[in-house]
């Protein structure tokens, strides 16, 4: 495991200070993860994950006022969404968007193709992508037919987040953001997203899993552990935090974090 | 010079002689549009149609013999599947036409010849089914009777084929007019498909005032489409008029993708028992554009059903008018109407006006409306965008699934292939909007 420090992170977030509205939500949160790296951020409701996300990935709801995101040494920040797509970035969405009228399939070989081409790359002709796409569809256990229905359109919750991970194996990020991708999901969906995380590991890509609960980590075990309070990373460590706040919960963090423990950098463990 | 009551008329009173009936109906087309004039907004049926933009433009009837180029003709309406006649400025033009096969028995033909040769067919109901009162532009229509179609299907017969009319008015140096009539005559238990087309080809703005007249006997089928794919600068006005014997079930779908202002009214009757009728519309507008559908479901008998569907694209500061009305005699028992439109406005200064109105006049009866006007999605453009998938891109995947339905509802395969081209061409990259997965 590189520790940070040696070579480049692949994503370094300083002082990131963004607001919604006029409420301050992420407040000087910094962060690094390393090539090949996958990392949990962890935090009680309304600390600030899922607008992280949301931030990274270029959604335009929260408005970024300091700070700086980079994805391999180039600034994240003015770039468009598709434009960040390109350069890497997956979001795995909380709640994945239901579009009627737009199949999935053909969906994804349009995002498949733009980012190809965005790349330089060829375009996967109907084919070739159907084969890729069975391929990946067996990875992730989606059943082919819903590779063939509208986009989200009536899934389950559990299919949804299934067709996050589905839709990320085909896309092969080199950042993949999952957002509270375990939320509502029964073990044999935990397994599956597992696989999909699982899958994508390798010495150039890396993971950030934004979740509430330590049950996903039994799955996947991440390099870091980061915890998240009032719009910053108030803790790291290793995989031993997630346990620890598996049995203390989250309101001791709420109670330090009003108490303003937090005002100065965070506490690292080892 | 300004498009004007009289200037409109200039020349319908120099036309072929027609039987008397026929010069009855073209009289009293000219009297109710000199009685009625062009509408203004102080008429409820027009009260957000300002024909203001007309008075800029002057019109002539449109020249018989207007040369349409067979290419453009093609790559317009691509190869006839069946019988196909092609009217230029109104008038039939057989060089142009395709008369496909036809079962024993079937016309498919020219007005002005079914007048002259088998009046009988004609008499009993042309200028029966539409209404002149409140119509003026169906009776400007009747005011210049002299060609059109006439589809005559005896009893059982049954067309598998689509029939094709298609309507270009070409004008040359001035604006030209053109007034083209339809009348389908369906046998008990025919079936058929019927796709009008209204093209203007030529530099000039035309004019394009169309009546179509539908009678169905007792379990005949009509599905019929209208296409208008005309220029920014056209006028067309259109009138749709059914009237369904029992069981007789009638859809009539139109998409109103170009002009200045398009107007369409459609009225169904549905006179027998069991009738059906499926009334749709899809509208596409940017600009300055204005797009008008007004229509009228009447159920006169009992266990009548009508749907209504109808969506808009409009974009720019282009305006939708949709006013449709259910309205169910007395005696109309276990009338089952529903109507919906929905519209998607792709800018702050498009504007659309819905104006549902339900008239009972019988108890026991399901009737229904449901409209929505909405923007693009911002979580659904997110969502692609993060995908890779570019902001213009997005929007136009949002926008064609907002019209799919309305393409997808189309049955014969040519003519629902050549509506998802027309759609997708007014769109954003849309020429990648169709490819499949």
């Amino acid at each position: 495991m590189s520790a940070k420090g040696k070579g480049t992170p692949m994503l370094e977030v300083r002082g990131l200070h963004a607001r919604i509205g006029d409420r301050e939500i992420l407040k000087g949160l910094s962060l690094a993860v390393n090539p090949g790296e996958v990392h949990a951020i962890m935090g009680p409701n309304g600390s600030g994950k899922s607008t992280l996300a949301g931030v990274l990935a270029g959604r335009d709801h929260a408005e970024v006022t300091a700070g700086t995101a980079t994805l391999d040494g180039r600034d994240l920040l003015p770039m468009t969404p598709e434009e960040r797509a390109v350069a890497g970035i997956f979001l795995g969405f909380q709640y994945p968007v239901e579009i009627p009228g737009v199949g999935n399939l053909y969906f994804l070989r349009t995002a498949l193709n733009a980012l190809r081409k965005a790349r330089g790359e060829e375009p996967l002709d109907a084919v070739d992508f159907l084969e890729v796409a069975k391929e990946k569809a067996r990875l992730v256990e989606l059943d082919p037919a819903f590779m063939n229905r509208a986009l989200n359109e009536g899934f389950s919750g559990g299919e949804k987040k299934r067709n996050e991970v589905f839709q990320m194996a085909v896309l092969e990020p080199r950042l993949a953001i999952l957002d509270e991708i375990d939320s509502g999901l029964d073990i044999d969906a935990l397994r599956v997203v597992s696989k999909g995380v699982e899958f994508l590991r390798s010495p150039t890509r890396s993971t950030i899993l934004v979740t509430h609960y330590q049950r996903l980590l039994e799955y996947v075990v991440p390099d870091r552990v980061h915890v998240m309070a009032a719009g910053r990373i108030v803790l790291s460590g290793g995989r031993e935090l997630a346990l620890e706040l598996e049995k203390k919960g989250y309101a001791w963090i709420d109670e330090e974090a009003k108490r303003g423990a937090w005002a100065e950098p965070a506490r690292v463990s080892p | 010079m300004s498009a004007t009551v009289e200037s409109l008329l200039a020349g319908s009173e120099r036309l072929p002689e027609v039987p008397a009936f026929a010069a009855a109906l073209r009289h009293a087309g000219r009297e109710g549009f000199q009685q009625q004039g062009l509408p203004t907004t102080r008429l409820e049926d027009w009260r957000f149609t300002s024909l203001a933009a007309l008075a800029a433009h002057d019109f002539a009837p449109g020249a018989p013999g207007a040369t349409l180029d067979r290419g453009e003709l093609a790559r317009r309406v691509g190869p006839a599947a069946g019988p196909r006649l092609v009217f230029v400025n109104g008038h039939l033009r057989p060089e142009l036409s395709t008369p496909g096969e036809l079962p024993d028995g079937v016309i498919v033909g020219g007005m002005a010849r079914a007048l002259a040769e088998r009046p009988e067919l004609v008499e009993p109901n042309l200028g029966r089914v539409v209404r002149l009162a409140g119509q003026p532009f169906a009776a400007l229509n009747s005011a210049f009777l002299h060609d059109g179609a006439l589809v005559h299907l005896p009893e059982g017969a049954v067309l598998a084929a689509p029939i094709e009319l298609v309507f270009a008015t070409v004008s040359g140096a001035a604006g030209a007019s053109s007034h083209p009539r339809v009348l389908f005559v369906g046998g008990r238990s025919s079936q058929a498909t019927l796709v009008e087309t209204y093209l203007a080809l030529g530099p000039a703005a035309d004019l394009t005032s169309a009546v179509t007249e539908v009678v169905l006997a007792d379990g005949a089928r009509l599905d019929h489409y209208q296409v208008q794919d005309q220029p920014e600068n056209a006028f067309q006005f259109t009138a749709v008029a059914a009237e369904q014997g029992r069981d007789a079930h009638f859809s009539t779908h139109s998409a109103a993708l170009g002009a200045a202002i398009s107007r369409s009214d459609v009225r169904a009757t549905l006179g027998g028992e069991g009738a059906e009728a499926h009334v749709a519309g899809l509208y596409m507008a940017d600009g300055s554009r204005l797009v008008d559908n007004h229509s009228v479901v009447e159920h006169h008998a009992r266990h009548g059903t009508s749907r209504e569907l109808f969506k808009g694209i409009l974009d720019g500061g282009s305006r939708g008018v949709f006013a449709g009305r259910i309205r169910v005699l007395e005696g109309a028992m276990k009338t089952d109407a529903h109507q919906m439109s929905s519209n998607l406005l792709l800018s702050r200064d498009a504007t659309v006006d819905a104006l549902p109105q339900l008239e009972i006049y019988a108890d026991d009866v399901k009737c229904g409306h449901g409209g929505t006007v909405g923007q693009l999605d911002a979580d659904a453009l997110f969502y692609m965008r993060s995908r890779g998938i570019g902001l213009a891109r997005a929007r136009s995947l949002l926008i064609y699934a907002f019209a799919r339905e309305m393409v997808e509802r189309v049955k014969p395969t040519g003519l629902r292939a050549q509506l998802g081209r027309l759609v997708a061409a007014r769109l954003p990259e849309g020429d990648r909007v169709l490819e499949t997965a």
